[in-house]
Parts: C-alpha cells; sequence; structure tokens
C-alpha cells in the first residue's frame, strides 16, 4: 500500500474502491444468471391466456426484445443513479420494495440493537469465567442453537409461545396501517427466532476471539503486573480481539438483510426475502436484481466496515508485510 | 370505430333473450336479475345470515406485482378482493353456474348474435356518490381493448366490433361475429366495471368501484382490507362489516395462521393437511368442485395415437380410483374423458363410463391387430401435484391389459414450454373456461392454440362453429352434447381426475351453496358469506 501522510484515509478509500468493484462484478454475475431463468413474465403473468401474440405484445411494451448487453448496460446506469427501474407490474422497483425494505431493516435494526451488544457481553463473560458452570451452559446451549436448522427454532418459538401459551400472534403480518406497538407485538416471534440463530454465532466467535488474544504474552505480562482477571479481559484482550469480533458482527448484521428469507416465510412477514420469491415466482426480473443488489450491498457493505474496523483498531495491519 | 354513438335502427331480426347459458327456467331478463338476489332453498334452512363481524380469508397467491388495474389481474387474492368486493361486472355467474344480470338487469342478442343490448340497473351508485352510468360500462370495456393491450381479457373483447350507448341506460355491444355466450363472457374477472374519466378511460386508479365493499387499504403481496359499502345495490348485502385479504404463501404457514385464529378462512389445503383440519374441533374443510381436470393427454396426429383403437384402450386401461384414492388421498372426481366440468350447465352425459377394464382394452388390441402396445408418457411433478405417481400407477394398470406404459420423467422448469404441446402423450392440468365455445376453440378444434391433443375432426369442428351462433336453446345443447360424446369417443385427452377447490374455515364462517367456476365461490365469498358468531 502506497504511503502517504493519511494512511488510514488512503486504505479506506482503496477498500471502497475494492468494494465497488466486487459489486460491479456481482451485477453482472445477477443480471446474466437471471437471464438464464427458464421462462418468461409474460407467460408466466398469462398463464392460461397466453397466446403466442399477447406473449409477444407484452415482451415488446417491457422491452424484453433487446439485446441483453444493452439492457445490462442501462440497468447498470439507471442502478448506479439510485434508479432500479421499473417493475415489470408498472411500478417502480423503488415503490415495490421499498417499504419491504423498511420492514426488514427494522427487523434487522431491532434484533441487532439487542443481539450484539448481549453476544458481546456473554462472550466476554464466557471468556472471563472460562471453564465455569457459565462458560459451559452458554457454550452448550449455543451450540444447540446453531446446529438445528433456523425453521425448526421458529417453529419450537411458535409452537411454546403462540400455540401452547398464546402470548403473541403467530403471524408476523405487519402492514403500514398498525401503529409501532402493535407492528412491535407482532414482531417479537420472528425477533426472538432470530436472536437464538445469530446469538450463538457471535457468542462463540468473541469467546474465541478473547481467548485467542488471552494466550498472548503481553496479557501474562498484565496478570503478572497483578493486575485482576476482569481488568485483564477488558483493557488488554478486548481491544486487541476487536478486528475477529467486528467480522463475525458484519456477518450476522448482513445476514439479518438477506438470509431471513425462511424465518420471514415462516411468520409471513413483508420483508424483501419474500419479495425476491414473489418476483422469482412471477419472473419480474427487475425485482429480482433489485434484491440480488440489494443483497450484495448489504453483504460487501458490512464486510468493509467490519474490514476498517479491524484495520484502525490494530494498525500493524495497515502495513503488511 | 369506439366512438360510433350510433343506434341502429334496424329491428332485430332474430332476438333471444337472455341467453343465459343455464337456462334454468329463467325465462326473460328481469327474472334473470331478480335470481342474484335469491337465496339458494339449502340457506333457508340453516340458521339465517347475520350481520356483522369481519372476513378474514388466507389467500396463497397474492403478489406484490398486484395492482387495481383490472387488466392486470391475474391473482385469486385479486379476483375476491376487487373483482368480487371492490366491483361489479355487468353479469354475474350464480353458485349453480348459471347467469344472472348484476349492474346490467337484462340483456337481449339480435342479428346472430352479433347485437348485444344490455339494459342498465338504475340507481347503482359508486363508493364516492356518482351514479354510475352506461359510459362507465363503455369505457370499462373499452380499456382492454385496442393494439396496445396486455389485458388478460383481450381474447373477449377482441371480438368486439363496436360498443355504443343508447339513451341512458342500454349499451349496444356488436360482435364482429355472432356469440351467444357473449353475456357470460362478461363475467369474466377483468371486465370489472370501474368509473369513467373526463375524455375517456378509467378511473382505477382511486380504488372506487359498486361494490360490497370499499377499499380502505391495499398492500401489494400483503394485505387488503375492505369496509362495508352501506349504499350497495343488492338488498340485504353484505353480511360483513369488513373484509380482509391476507397473503400468506407458504402452505405450513397458512395452516398455522387458520389454526392459532389469525385468519377465518384459508384456501389451497394441502391434502395431506386435510384430516388433520378436519379432527380439529371447531374447523371445516370445505370443497366446491372446480373447472379445473388433471389429464393425460394423447396427440391424436401421431402413431400410435393415431389409431382410435389405441386411444380408446389406454382410455380403458387406467384405474382412475385407484389414482384418485392413493395420489389425491380422495380429493377429487374421476372423469370420463369430456373435458366439460359436470357444474357446466351445458354439461353433457356422455356414455358409456370409461372405466378401468384391462380386458376389454386387451380386446380392443387385439382386434384392430396391435400386439404389445408401448407407449411413452411424459410428466412432471410440475404439470400437476402427485402426476408422476399418477403415471406409475397408470403404468401398472395398463401392464394388465398387456399395454407397456414407459413413464418419462421430464424436467419441472420449462415444462410448459418443451414438453406440452411438443410430446406426444403427456400429462396437463387445464383450468378449464367458463363457456364451452371457449374451451373448445382454445384446445380442442381443428385450429385452436393449444390442441393439445392434435384434434381435428371435421365434424366436432363444424359442431363448434354452428353452436357459437345458434340462437334455439334446444338445438344448441343438442351440438354440444354431440361434441362432447365425440371428444369422450374418440378425443385424445384422458381426464384423470376433476379437482374441487379446497378451503378451511372455522365453524363460525357461514355461507350457502359454493360457486366453483372461479375460486372463492366465483370470487364473490365477502358479499355471499356470514359469520355465525356476531
Amino acid at each position: 500500500m502506497r504511503m502517504t501522510s493519511h494512511p488510514i484515509l488512503s486504505m479506506v478509500i482503496g477498500r471502497i474502491g475494492l468494494g465497488l468493484l466486487s459489486l460491479l462484478i456481482v451485477s453482472l454475475v445477477i443480471f446474466f444468471s437471471v437471464e438464464l431463468l427458464p421462462g418468461s413474465y409474460a407467460s408466466a403473468i398469462l398463464g392460461q391466456t397466453a397466446t403466442p401474440e399477447a406473449v409477444a405484445a407484452m415482451e415488446e411494451k417491457l422491452g424484453l426484445n433487446q439485446p441483453a448487453v444493452l439492457r445490462y448496460l442501462a440497468w447498470l446506469g439507471g442502478a448506479a443513479t439510485g434508479d432500479l427501474g421499473m417493475s415489470f407490474a408498472g411500478r417502480p422497483v423503488m415503490t415495490v420494495l421499498g417499504p419491504r425494505l423498511m420492514n426488514t431493516v427494522s427487523l434487522a435494526a431491532i434484533t441487532a440493537l439487542i443481539a450484539v451488544p448481549l453476544a458481546i457481553m456473554l462472550g466476554i463473560l464466557c471468556a472471563r469465567f472460562r471453564g465455569r458452570f457459565i462458560d459451559r451452559f452458554l457454550s452448550t446451549s449455543t451450540l444447540a442453537s446453531i446446529s438445528v436448522p433456523e425453521f425448526f427454532v421458529a417453529y419450537v418459538v411458535m409452537m411454546v409461545l403462540a400455540v401452547k401459551l398464546q402470548w403473541f400472534p403467530s403471524m408476523a403480518g405487519i402492514r403500514n396501517s398498525m401503529d409501532f406497538g402493535e407492528q412491535l407485538y407482532r414482531m417479537v416471534l420472528p425477533i426472538l427466532t432470530l436472536l437464538l440463530v445469530i446469538l450463538a454465532h457471535m457468542v462463540r466467535n468473541t469467546r474465541a476471539a478473547i481467548l485467542s488474544v488471552m494466550a498472548s504474552p503481553y496479557v501474562e505480562m498484565a496478570r503478572l503486573k497483578g493486575e485482576p482477571e476482569g481488568r485483564v479481559v477488558m483493557r488488554q484482550a478486548l481491544p486487541n480481539a476487536i478486528g475477529p469480533i467486528a467480522s463475525v458482527v458484519a456477518l450476522n448484521l448482513a445476514y439479518l438483510i438477506s438470509g431471513v428469507v425462511v424465518i420471514e416465510v415462516v411468520f409471513v412477514y413483508p420483508g424483501v426475502g419474500q419479495a425476491m420469491i414473489d418476483a422469482v415466482r412471477n419472473r419480474d426480473v427487475p425485482v429480482i436484481q433489485a434484491c440480488a443488489l440489494i443483497f450484495a450491498t448489504a453483504y460487501i457493505g458490512f464486510n468493509l466496515i467490519a474490514d476498517i474496523i479491524s484495520i484502525v483498531s490494530n494498525p500493524r495491519l495497515l502495513h503488511p508485510r | 370505430m369506439r366512438d360510433s354513438g350510433t343506434v341502429s335502427g334496424r329491428l332485430a331480426l332474430r332476438s333471444f333473450t337472455a341467453m343465459a347459458p343455464s337456462r334454468r327456467g329463467f325465462l326473460g331478463g328481469a327474472a334473470l336479475a331478480a335470481g342474484a338476489f335469491f337465496m339458494p332453498a339449502s340457506l333457508a334452512a340453516q340458521e339465517g345470515p347475520k350481520q356483522g363481524g369481519t372476513l378474514r380469508y388466507g389467500m396463497n397467491d397474492g403478489s406484490q406485482q398486484d395492482t387495481l388495474e383490472p387488466g392486470s389481474w391475474s391473482t385469486v387474492m385479486c379476483g375476491a378482493a376487487f373483482n368480487g368486493a371492490l366491483c361489479n361486472n355487468l353479469v354475474e355467474l350464480l353458485p349453480d353456474g348459471s347467469l344472472a344480470g348484476d349492474l346490467a338487469e337484462s340483456w337481449e342478442g339480435a342479428e346472430g348474435a352479433t347485437r348485444w343490448t344490455f339494459i342498465l340497473r338504475k340507481g347503482v351508485k359508486f363508493h364516492d356518490g356518482r351514479p354510475f352510468t352506461a359510459e362507465d360500462a363503455r369505457q370499462s370495456l373499452l380499456h382492454h381493448m385496442g393494439e396496445e393491450s396486455t389485458s388478460g381479457a383481450l381474447a373477449i373483447v377482441g371480438q368486439i366490433a363496436d360498443i355504443a350507448v343508447e339513451g341512458e341506460d342500454r349499451l349496444v355491444v356488436t360482435l364482429s361475429q355472432g356469440n351467444a355466450d357473449f353475456p357470460y363472457l362478461l363475467s369474466d374477472y377483468h371486465l370489472s366495471i370501474f368509473p369513467a374519466k373526463d375524455g375517456g378511460g378509467i378511473d382505477w386508479e382511486s380504488g372506487i368501484g359498486t361494490g360490497a365493499f370499499r377499499l380502505e387499504s391495499f398492500e401489494p403481496g400483503i394485505a387488503v382490507r375492505l369496509v362495508r359499502n352501506p349504499d350497495y345495490h343488492k338488498p340485504g348485502l353484505p353480511h360483513f362489516d369488513a373484509v380482509e385479504f391476507i397473503n400468506i404463501p407458504d402452505s405450513t404457514a397458512r395452516l398455522n395462521a387458520l389454526l392459532t385464529g389469525e385468519v377465518d378462512v384459508i384456501e389451497d389445503v394441502d391434502i395431506r393437511n386435510v384430516a388433520l383440519i378436519e379432527g380439529n374441533q371447531g374447523f371445516k374443510v370445505h370443497r366446491t368442485p372446480s373447472l379445473r381436470h388433471l389429464t393425460f393427454d394423447m396427440n391424436c396426429s401421431v402413431a400410435p395415437f393415431d389409431n382410435p383403437a389405441v386411444r380408446k384402450a389406454l382410455k380403458l386401461a387406467i384405474d382412475r380410483e385407484d389414482i384418485i384414492a392413493k395420489v389425491f388421498l380422495g380429493e377429487g372426481e374421476a372423469g370420463n374423458d369430456n373435458p366439460v366440468a359436470p357444474i357446466m350447465p351445458l354439461w353433457a352425459e356422455t356414455p358409456p363410463p370409461h372405466r378401468y377394464d384391462p380386458e376389454a382394452a386387451r380386446a380392443l388390441l387385439a382386434e384392430a391387430g396391435i400386439e404389445g402396445l408401448t407407449v411413452d408418457l411424459s410428466t412432471a411433478e410440475s404439470a400437476f401435484p402427485g402426476a408422476i405417481e399418477a403415471a406409475v400407477l397408470f403404468r401398472e394398470h395398463a401392464a394388465k391389459a398387456g399395454i407397456t406404459v414407459n413413464v418419462v420423467q421430464e424436467a419441472d422448469d420449462g415444462y410448459w414450454d418443451n414438453v406440452w404441446l411438443k410430446k406426444p402423450f403427456n400429462a396437463s392440468d387445464w383450468y378449464g373456461r367458463v363457456t364451452l365455445d371457449w374451451l373448445f376453440a382454445t384446445s380442442y378444434t381443428s385450429d385452436s392454440p393449444w390442441n393439445n391433443t392434435g384434434f381435428h375432426n371435421a365434424r366436432f369442428d363444424e359442431l363448434h362453429g354452428l353452436a357459437q351462433a345458434e340462437s334455439d336453446e334446444a338445438v344448441r345443447r343438442a351440438q354440444y352434447a354431440e361434441m362432447q360424446q365425440i371428444l369422450h369417443d374418440e378425443g385424445g385427452v384422458i381426464t384423470v381426475a376433476f379437482v374441487s377447490w379446497r378451503l378451511a374455515m372455522t365453524e363460525n364462517i357461514g355461507h350457502a351453496e359454493t360457486g366453483g367456476i372461479l375460486p372463492a365461490d366465483n370470487h364473490r365469498c365477502a358479499e355471499r358469506w356470514w359469520r355465525s358468531d356476531v
């Protein structure tokens, strides 16, 4: 890496550039793999009224008779300026996806606000009391919750809290017409399920990251100086474990945006994942592409931030040998 | 063409009143219209409908692409919420499959069924208080016409040469070719009536109709909520204060929603869950026979299916009852190689019933001098649910008749593009058509676009042309009966089963006889059903 007066700034700019490059490659993959989907929007929508003439008329109206490369460039140009085009149903893609994206983001945000601090706290506790009861208990239970598929967790949560105890509604189908309190009430079960799914991963990684630092000579040194164990963990180990923790947090945040399709389906939560399934079913290509692009952006973006955090927190990474 | 306001002074040479294909004792237009407001007798026996409450209906096919634009409607969710609750058509399909007037009180066909005059109902108001006029009806049809149209009703309105408004309450539709079923076709759910805009077109954007419910909120692919229209033109209807159509695409989630009381009705119940629901107190499964039929189609123009003896033998070599019992778990009615559903008013009995008879099949083939008949049956799970299992059972049944059926499992994706209409013997899933004329014109006449059975029969084609504009009901019925008999005897379609719309609901939802030509009680569940617990 070039040495400048602002090594961090140039590093951040370089990383963002790389991120954009990845996004460009992803956009190519998205566009041309969607092209490969068999069947067309026109025949999906027209169903059993799809005479060849009607299909041709609709494809011409949607501009699908243009060469793929031209359509890609037009789409890319639009996406770069924030215009994701028109859904085949005739509404702007952002109008279709906007409310869904808001739902997904609010579910992700609430879950993350609870999960991230909780996971880091529990991870630290595990590391601090390594081998003691709390560590064993959390390690076993997190391992168990990682090991079952998420829809199973969802159905167990639903069976206990919605069917047996009837504390919460089984359906999280929130709507604009509901006030925030009711929306939140309906979101409890999906949030709880997601918490169980991502908490485990983050707790285990936090614990592992701190423990690996705890094996370093300077931690030994701090101990020899007579620092209490809690202080060693918080002052010596944690700051040096921020990089790996940031990575796992980023991965889980990206999952909350793009990987919750199954949870959305089980709880009938109107998020982007359901929107994408719907679009694939109807071959609504602009919406499929927009969803894929949103997911890719979330992944690349969160990982970029994690990268930057780990480099800033560990200046040695600025000068790779 | 569209703006011809002239009224032809020519008198109708032959006029036939109210060509409602059911013709079940309705004598004239007025009686027909009144039919809409009679409750079937079975209802009176139960405790009567109650007013109030909310209906929450879990749908399986709502989409974020749903819009209020009637030409684009393709989901049951749009059909039930917009066509059935928000709007009315000129005509209405009654539960028994007959036709009644809705926004049109009566109609009359003339000049070889090319000129149709509709007398519109007076005093009907849109939800914003505007009176319903003939111009609204005219624009609502014009909306689907024209070169640029991508409307789902294009095939219907394509027959229209001219629409004119005559006086205040008459709409005169001129067809390019006679069609005795034309009023029936106007029941198509796309042809809902919306208010006309000044200067042409319709205002569908505001979500204003004449229907039993007013639109309160619409979130595409999530939910539609409608509230009672107190000024509805049908006395005593609707019963609910509000209706909600909620989209739950996943069948397990839909079942959960019903069992945990989030919704009152769910559609498209998985056959494996039927026993669970029926064993649960407070819930019931409701089935309505539909037009949908699952078939194995033989191409009559391709060897060996070009030999009538082969077709007949295969029709006798399948044990439909066995397939229905094992594959569809009893959810279906055996077909008799007539693609016309028994619920259609012009359905005709086609004797003899084709029952499993391997000996007769074997004898037929021996008589025709065919030995060791071997056929390839192309199928896939996407052809119809259970198609592969049904084909495998068919193989076993046919083996007893000395026929070898090779079950060819095709790719699911692209089945309808690559196999259907292309392979000589394939599995197919037909949703039916509201009239026989339309059904035959799309799939069984020589020049039909989806002639999956490669059927070319001169007499059949001739009858199709004759029946289209035939005004004498008895003659027409006889013509259609003969066509059905031809398909049964010589056609290439093996109808494995006719299936029902399968709903599950709580015991608290009351309804009379339900219609099965369209899903959700011909889309009109919102105005026809009620709650018994209010």
